[in-house]
């Protein structure tokens, strides 16, 4: 049975008792205790410079060649947090209150309020750190508002609201780099958990500039990997975004929770061939003043510009009079993929919908929507080539964020004891859906703030356990594993790439197991995966050596996706119903809407690994919703 | 670093301190040498005594020493810091087009300085070293006659020409050097970096423009 | 399009390297500069030869991972743009591209393409931060910015790291760098107590690392995709001038 260990009590009071009865470490015996970080991204770097702070010996590793590189950078909007600066009403209950709601009630109460709760001391500690964020002329921090709530909460440093967190967690890490307290270990990748006496004891990485494995013991690991939304191929992550951290570890006893839940952006440039190796995102706010529609006519072959009015949809305005080109990014992804697999698609490969300003720049002026969006329709233009002033854009849904990951209890700690998983690795608050300018705000609240309370409690019973050897057997057996795996790969030596195998995965995981979703799709997934799984391990070709290797790298991440690409169609096939990004054609409205079932749902899938040959195994950690009543989401 | 080693921002600063010198040289040394542009007879009476009373003066002289020390100072900063940039590239572009993006005189002040120290030495050759060391004759006052110097070695043409060439590579090594120095102390603000670079502008083709002008003058005029 | 490729390929850091021909036929105009490399990947995959290896992870010029010199210019022939956003439609058919990587001394070359651009990460480390623990920062608005101190620090606070400016320098300096984040610690109130101390750190280990000396050329300025100041070098070198007189 899965204990969550939520503190009782009134909501507002668990994390204050929890703070206040958690055990401690005395601060001579920090520096005898050693905790591994694995990811610098904002969770990664925060936790790391923390527990450096704190006088533990900290390794910190990430595969980038340098911290400041993770994906955290690449965030836009900005970072949530219920300061009630405007005076319009908010506080952590609200915030709480949107946050569960937008999760469509699939997360625990616990942790969603005590995000909430932390979210104000976040910016406090950012400013410190000497984040810029955008201020009024007062010199006071400005808001602005977003997606799913009627106040305005979230704080922006421009657009690089992302990159502004990160530098700021990034140089506090440095610091501690630099005053000795971490050690940094940049270009090495995880690649396989040690667990010795049922504690997670350390790591297996690999130097990828020397291809040489490598051992490193811990009292403690933390894993801050991030997202595989990148399973998909074709999504808004960078190219090095891997699931293979948290997926070692699942094969290691830790649990996958929810791993089928992943947010569809809407607003992200189609992709233009067969080539394409990303999507790049267009920020949310353009659907302000961008109306989105599809041609009435099918297989339309006329330019946008000489579509008559009459002759469009508009069809998130006809489906949401209410929200219309605003409702939730679920919602309107979905409705876009709608028309496109009814044969409406625009572009070249009929892939995209319009996104059309013609509207707002006769009501406002091209200068206003000039000052709103130039740089957006700058980096359009840059990516394109076309001038979105003059004809509508093109966008279409790419994966975005993974609200599925590693199962965490409210100390942020695995099944496996001594294992933590903090960040978009865990799948801890956002339900199933995440909001928007949300996942700033859960990375750093759980590595400044949640991590470095709950990691003391359970480090302070192993102070007891003395230095760790990585001479020990599970260690060694650990490093034959990799290498075993690494042989394995190189040795195939058949005649398609990885990247072959990664579009593969990811077109049948985009059509079958993406926007929606239906049983007969997602058993046929299974069995396509299982067979691209097995032509992998014939026909995969990695050329070069076991030094600097990109081929080898990109080899053992499709691996590890091409079993948790399986994980995730059983889990969206357990989960009969349809509740936020998770969408079943089976359990939908007469108009199309997603219907959840309470009844028999609400709970969290947590996956048990059981060997290659056998299905996962489903565990489930039922939801409690003693301060919130469950209802309908309705946009309409 | 050891504390015998500067660092790269106090090498740069005594480049500047000594070009800003060199600078304010040129300001004394181009208003003094005006006097050439007079009519013929008083020139020659009035450059003499000039030189004379320049010669006599102690804190002229000391300042000619530092003047000579900033002299050598710039160059034997430039040298070393030269050396220490082309250790910081040890293996060259294979294709190089990054020079579209900076003026061609702001990446080769090393040539320019060059040219210019060429000229210097031969240019104290010329009038320093026979106004100290040489005979010239005396004018009507007792003066030693630099002004007859002057128009003697004006009137070859090669040297009217060798002596302009030095000065256009002079306006450019200021047109970079002038602002390069402000930045180099500090000056950060904007609007006065703005004001700073057109200062410079005027200065350094009011500089060049002027002792172009005297070999010029002396040439085709006297 | 057809596209006639010259491209650095170097085993290790110890291999002398060489440039080498290439050449792709039907490449794709809308391709990304990164996808064109990947395709030419593809090919030399299926030949059975190594693959070219460069740095990229974002692609939307965010990470600051990427970065080469395409046809001798620093991210390539647009100004402020960063080779990930560079696309094939910038080129013409059957047009000579010469790839290189990024070099300076203080950048070693780890394989083809990719560079060791860790000299970045200790200049940070050596004082690019404001000293405050996580935990118990005081209230975020007790402290007033004016919104123009803060755009300021922002502009300066938007570097990526690519490390261009270094590239593009004819003596290798990395003044640009360090001097944006000297720059944005300074520019805000919380970052002033460590000021000199900061400046003098982080030119120290400047030095260390092997850059060169800046020549106010403002190459790096042009080539920089955020298109940080070059005025943030003479706030550097004011900053530095500052610190050294008051030094005790």
């Amino acid at each position: 049975m899965l204990d969550a260990k939520i503190p009782g009590g009134p909501l507002e009071d668990k994390w204050s008792y929890y703070k206040a009865h958690a055990k401690l470490v005395n601060p001579a015996n920090r520096k005898k205790l050693t905790v591994i970080v694995v990811g610098t991204g904002l969770a990664g770097s925060s936790i790391a410079a923390s527990l450096g702070e704190m006088g533990y010996n900290v390794k910190s590793f990430c595969f980038q060649d340098s911290p400041r590189r993770a994906h955290s950078v690449a965030a836009q909007g900005g970072v949530n947090a219920c300061k009630n600066y405007k005076n319009d009403g908010d506080s952590v209950y609200r915030m709480f209150y949107d946050t569960i709601k937008g999760g469509d009630f699939r997360a625990r109460e616990g942790n969603v309020y005590r995000m909430a709760e932390c979210s104000a001391n976040l910016i406090d500690q950012a400013v410190a750190q000497g984040v810029p964020f955008g201020r009024e002329y007062g010199g006071y921090l400005n808001n602005r508002s977003f997606g799913g709530v009627q106040v305005s909460r979230t704080f922006y440093a421009r657009g690089q609201t992302g990159q502004q967190l990160l530098l700021g967690a990034y140089q506090a890490l440095m610091r501690q780099v630099g005053a000795g307290t971490v050690q940094l270990f940049a270009r090495h990748e995880m690649l396989d958990l040690v667990v010795a006496g049922g504690k997670a004891k350390g790591v297996i990485v690999r130097n990828m500039d020397t291809g040489e494995l490598e051992r490193h013991g811990a009292h403690a690991v933390v894993l801050a990997t991030g997202g595989f939304g990148k399973i998909y191929y074709l999504s808004t992550l960078a190219m090095g975004c891997n699931g293979s951290a948290i997926w070692r570890a699942h094969k290691r006893g830790a649990y996958m929770a929810n791993p089928s839940w992943t947010q569809i952006h809407p607003t992200s440039l189609p992709q233009s061939g067969e080539y394409q190796s990303k999507l790049t995102l267009m920020s949310e706010s353009l659907r302000n003043d961008g109306r989105i529609w599809v041609p009435k006519k099918e297989g339309e072959e006329r330019e946008p510009n000489q579509i008559p009015e009459e002759e469009r949809d508009y069809y998130l305005e006809r489906r949401y009079p209410a929200f219309g080109n605003l409702s939730p990014r679920d919602i309107a992804s979905r409705a876009a993929k709608e028309r496109i697999d009814a044969g409406y698609g625009i572009g070249p490969l009929k892939n995209a919908v319009y996104l059309d300003f013609s509207k707002a720049i006769k009501d406002q002026g091209e200068d206003t929507i000039r000052k709103k969006y130039g740089n957006l329709f700058r980096m359009y233009e840059k990516i394109t080539g076309v001038d979105a002033y003059k004809e509508p854009m093109r966008i279409s849904p790419a994966a975005h964020f993974s609200m599925g990951g590693l199962w965490v209890d409210y100390e942020l700690m695995t099944t496996i004891p001594g294992l933590f998983a903090l960040g978009e690795a865990n799948f801890a608050d956002h339900g199933a859906n995440r909001l928007g300018a949300n996942s700033l705000l859960q990375a750093c609240v759980d590595g400044y703030f949640i991590a470095p309370y709950t990691m003391a409690n359970y480090l302070a019973d192993e102070i007891k356990a003395g230095p760790i050897d990585v001479r020990d057997a599970p260690f060694a057996a650990a490093e034959e594993n990799v290498h075993q795996q690494l042989k394995r790969l190189m040795g195939i030596q058949g005649n398609l790439s990885a990247d072959y195998f990664h579009k593969t995965l990811g077109k049948i995981l985009y059509d079958k197991c993406g926007l929606s979703r239906s049983k007969e799709g997602l058993e046929a997934a299974i069995k396509e995966i299982a067979a691209l799984r097995e032509e992998f391990w014939q026909r995969l070709y990695v050329p070069g050596g076991y030094a600097i290797n990109t081929e080898l790298e990109k080899a053992g991440r499709v691996a590890d996706y091409l079993e948790l690409g399986e994980l995730m169609c059983y889990d969206a096939l357990a989960r009969d119903e349809s509740c936020g990004a998770h969408f079943r054609v089976e359990h939908q409205t007469p108009e199309g809407e997603a219907m959840r079932n309470d009844q028999d749902f609400s709970f969290i899938s947590a996956w048990e690994w059981e060997g290659a040959d056998k299905p996962p195994l489903l565990h489930k950690e039922p939801l409690h919703f003693e301060f919130v009543t469950p209802t309908v989401r309705s946009y309409k | 670093m050891g504390q015998w080693k500067q660092q790269t921002l106090s090498r740069k600063n005594w480049m500047a301190f000594t070009g800003l010198f060199l600078c304010f040289f040129l300001v004394i040394h181009l208003a003094g040498n005006l006097q050439l542009f007079l009519p013929a007879h008083r020139a020659h009476t009035q450059f003499n005594l000039y030189s004379r009373i320049l010669s006599d003066n102690i804190i002229i002289k000391a300042i000619s020493y530092i003047l000579f020390a900033s002299i050598i100072g710039h160059v034997i900063y430039a040298i070393i810091i030269t050396l220490a940039n082309n250790r910081a590239r040890n293996v060259k572009y294979h294709y190089d087009r990054r020079g579209a993006v900076s003026t061609w005189y702001s990446r080769n002040m090393g040539l320019l300085g060059t040219i210019i120290f060429i000229f210097l030495v031969i240019h104290l050759k010329d009038f320093w070293y026979v106004y100290k060391y040489g005979n010239l004759p005396l004018d009507a006052n007792g003066h030693k006659d630099l002004y007859i110097l002057v128009v003697s070695v004006y009137s070859e043409l090669w040297y009217v020409i060798l002596y302009v060439i030095c000065m256009v590579a002079l306006c450019y090594h200021l047109l970079h050097g002038f602002f390069s120095a402000a930045r180099t102390l500090g000056l950060y603000h904007p609007k006065y970096a703005r004001w700073v670079r057109m200062i410079g502008w005027i200065f350094s083709i009011g500089i060049s423009a002027g002792f172009a002008a005297m070999p010029i003058y002396v040439h085709f005029l006297k | 399009m057809r596209i006639r490729l010259k491209i650095w390929r170097q085993e290790n850091q110890q291999d002398p390297g060489k440039m080498v021909n290439y050449t792709l036929e039907d490449i794709n105009p809308h391709m990304s500069f990164l996808e064109m490399l990947d395709t030419l990947n593809e090919q030399l995959l299926q030949d059975g030869t190594r693959p070219v290896e460069f740095d990229h992870d974002c692609r939307e010029g965010i990470c600051g991972q990427c970065g080469v010199m395409i046809n001798g210019r620093a991210h390539g022939p647009l100004a402020n743009t960063t080779t990930c956003q560079l696309h094939m439609r910038t080129f013409t058919d059957n047009e000579e591209i010469v790839i290189e990587p990024f070099r300076a001394t203080a950048f070693p070359v780890k394989c083809d393409l990719k560079i060791d651009r860790t000299a970045f990460d200790r200049v940070i480390q050596s004082g690019g931060f404001i000293s405050v623990n996580t935990g118990q920062a005081p209230e975020a608005n007790d402290m007033a910015i004016g919104s123009p101190t803060a755009e300021a620090a922002f502009d300066a606070a938007a570097c990526i790291g690519c490390g261009a400016c270094v590239a593009v320098c004819k003596n290798s300096s990395a003044a640009l760098f360090t001097s944006a984040k000297i720059s944005h610690l300074v520019l805000l109130p919380q970052g002033k107590i460590e000021a000199q101390e900061r400046v003098r750190k982080m030119v120290d280990q400047m030095d260390k690392e092997g850059f060169g000396h800046c020549s106010n050329t403002e190459a790096c300025e042009a080539e920089c995709p955020q298109q940080i100041s070059v005025l943030h070098i003479a706030r550097m070198n004011y900053e530095y001038n500052k610190a050294q007189v008051l030094k005790k």
